[in-house]
């Protein structure tokens, strides 16, 4: 049996109206429910954030603030506190000789990117192509990029080898007189890692390119082909424009991979012959952790994070400059 | 035909040094290098005996395995977490994490060689595997990836469940993280491929070799043992296979997330 509506009344619409201002009442301009979305939120973001704020965030000003300092070895062990020695580090850089080499070889780096970026454009033009098995190419030409820059290293390594087999095709096709020792030529070993560089990452620019040119409708393609134009023009006239944000993006992502290269270097060549692969990270890794003057390490680290800056912007500049009334 | 043949000479390009590595960790006796480059006889799987038996491969091998298998599981995790709120929840300061996250994408990384170097060094942790792992253990890639995974899932499936009772934890744990699966396998491989080849950072804050992963070990191997290229080379082999394996089987999804990370 049911009681009467009137005795049970009162609770039941009591509780939904006590909710009800308690929802409308607000602490610090938020109301009771969107606090507590804000602090689940939070609970969500907390793990992950705090890695970041720890390895990825204070980095960046502990780093700056570290370059203004001596810390070495000592100081890390915490027998001798950090002195402060204000632009000291920097104005030891203007006097460096190997700093100045470092960033000579580091910039000559960079030569890589028109290199690989062209290679790869037309490499994802290439494979563009609803051809049967293309997805077993495009497959192949990405292997060099998830295997592990040590193999990659060894490897090449071995082939660049005097009596190695770069050197045997070579000479028996008369391109050579006689082998070169590939890694330890004052002038060549350079451009040798670049060319791994460029073998190495040909197959992810190319996924990047690809994608930019499977987002072109083709209409745009067919259209100046039934007005005339030939396949190069097509390609020159149509297709590279429309690829130009994926051009931005690519060269940008490769202009700071370049600057920064290290792995390639300390592999195969270790920074010789006599510094002539040297670059601007090799350098901040032998001063850290060979020479253990991290103080100075940071400094240069700050000369790398300012050049980074200025060539992902001049990049930008250059890509973005005509390039937009496409869209 | 001609456009078959075009691709195919690249694809050697591509491939060539992996089959003379293979040639080389294949081949049981002579020279490796010389005029003529010696023919891949006789075949055997000798040095790879070798390698496994004489250096402490094994130990690098169970050392990539600890790291990686931490390193993915962290991620996935981690990651997962972050982006749910990032994606279905209206909170003060959403805007100012998220282009904290973005910010993260143009910031000097390499400056964080030295100074976590110095914090790992402050934990007490340098030489162990966190130390290793933790540094990315959680990535912006990833984060980004999720957010965008957990945006097509349709607001009615998270309305049905906070009905029916659900906790905030219960509906991401119950609903969002199985539908989220493909964003997930997508991380994993990612992560799978970065956290096996990771080098420079292990290099740097691992002393003892019995620590070393297989990039660093093996690089450690060929500077101790630099004549024996055979042995070494049987090394790369047994680092490179997994993953080829992995990426045999998981190729649409590399492609889908460098996409991701290039449109971002």
């Amino acid at each position: 049996m049911r009681s009467p509506p009137d005795a049970v009344a009162p609770p039941q619409a009591a509780r939904p109206l006590a909710a009800a201002v308690l929802r409308r009442r607000r602490v610090l301009g938020l109301t009771v429910r969107e606090w507590r979305t804000t602090a689940i939120a939070y609970l969500f973001l907390l793990p992950g954030l705090a890695l970041l704020a720890l390895f990825t965030f204070y980095p960046v000003a502990f780093g700056t603030v570290l370059s203004l300092y001596e810390f070495n070895l000592r100081t890390l062990l915490g027998t001798e506190p950090a002195r402060f020695v204000g632009l000291a580090h920097f104005r030891r850089l203007w006097e460096d000789r190997v700093f100045w080499l470092a960033l000579a070889n580091s910039l000559k780096y960079v030569l890589v990117v028109p290199v690989l970026q062209v290679c790869a454009i037309l490499l994802a033009v290439a494979v563009n192509r609803p051809l049967r098995g293309i997805a077993w190419f495009r497959a192949a030409y990405y292997v060099p990029v998830i295997t592990s820059i040590v193999v990659v290293g060894l490897v090449w390594r071995w082939l660049y080898e005097q009596d190695g087999i770069i050197n045997y095709v070579l000479t028996r096709l008369g391109l050579l007189d006689r082998p070169i020792a590939w890694l330890g030529h004052p002038t060549l070993a350079l451009y040798a890692v670049m060319f791994v560089t460029l073998w190495k990452g040909l197959g992810y620019y190319m996924v990047i390119y690809l994608a930019g040119l499977q987002a072109i409708s083709p209409e745009y393609e067919e259209a100046a082909m039934i007005d005339g134009a030939g396949r190069w023009q097509v390609f020159r006239h149509i297709t590279l424009p429309l690829l130009r944000p994926a051009i931005l993006v690519a060269s940008t992502i490769s202009v700071i991979a370049a600057v920064k290269v290290f792995e390639e270097i300390y592999v195969m060549t270790g920074g010789g012959p006599m510094f002539r692969t040297f670059t601007l990270f090799f350098y901040i890794f032998d001063v850290g952790f060979q020479r253990f003057d991290f103080g100075y390490a940071a400094a240069v680290a700050v000369v790398l994070a300012v050049g980074v800056m200025v060539l992902s912007a001049v990049n930008f500049v250059v890509f973005r400059r005509g390039g937009f009334e496409y869209y | 035909m001609l456009t078959y043949a075009g691709l195919s000479l690249l694809a050697l390009f591509t491939a060539f040094p992996f089959l003379w590595l293979l040639a080389t960790a294949l081949r049981v006796g002579g020279r490796v290098f010389g005029f003529p480059p010696p023919l891949p006889w006789p075949l055997g799987l000798d040095n790879f005996l070798g390698v496994w038996r004489t250096m402490p491969i094994p130990r690098f091998l169970l050392n990539t395995v600890l790291i990686t298998g931490a390193g993915v599981g962290l991620n996935l995790l981690l990651c997962a977490l972050a982006a749910y709120p990032l994606a279905r929840m209206r909170f003060p300061g959403r805007h100012l994490v998220f282009f904290a996250l973005l910010s993260t994408l143009m910031l000097p990384g390499h400056v964080g060689l030295i100074v976590n170097f110095v914090t790992m060094t402050k934990l007490r942790l340098i030489d162990t595997y966190a130390a290793v792992v933790l540094p990315s253990a959680v990535s912006v890639f990833g984060i980004f990836l999720l957010r965008q995974q957990y945006l097509t899932i349709p607001q009615e499936l998270e309305d049905a469940a906070r009905i029916d009772g659900a906790s905030e934890f219960g509906i991401w744990r119950r609903i969002m993280l199985p539908l989220i699966a493909p964003g997930l396998a997508t991380l994993a491989i990612f992560e799978f491929v970065a956290f096996w080849n990771s080098f420079l950072w292990p290099l740097v804050v691992l002393k003892s070799p019995e620590r070393y992963p297989l990039a660093v070990g093996l690089l450690y191997l060929s500077g101790l043992f630099a004549h024996n290229t055979r042995l070494i080379a049987a090394g790369a082999v047994i680092m490179t296979i997994p993953i080829l394996v992995v990426f045999i089987f998981t190729q649409r999804y590399f492609i889908r997330g460098i996409t991701v990370g290039a449109v971002r």
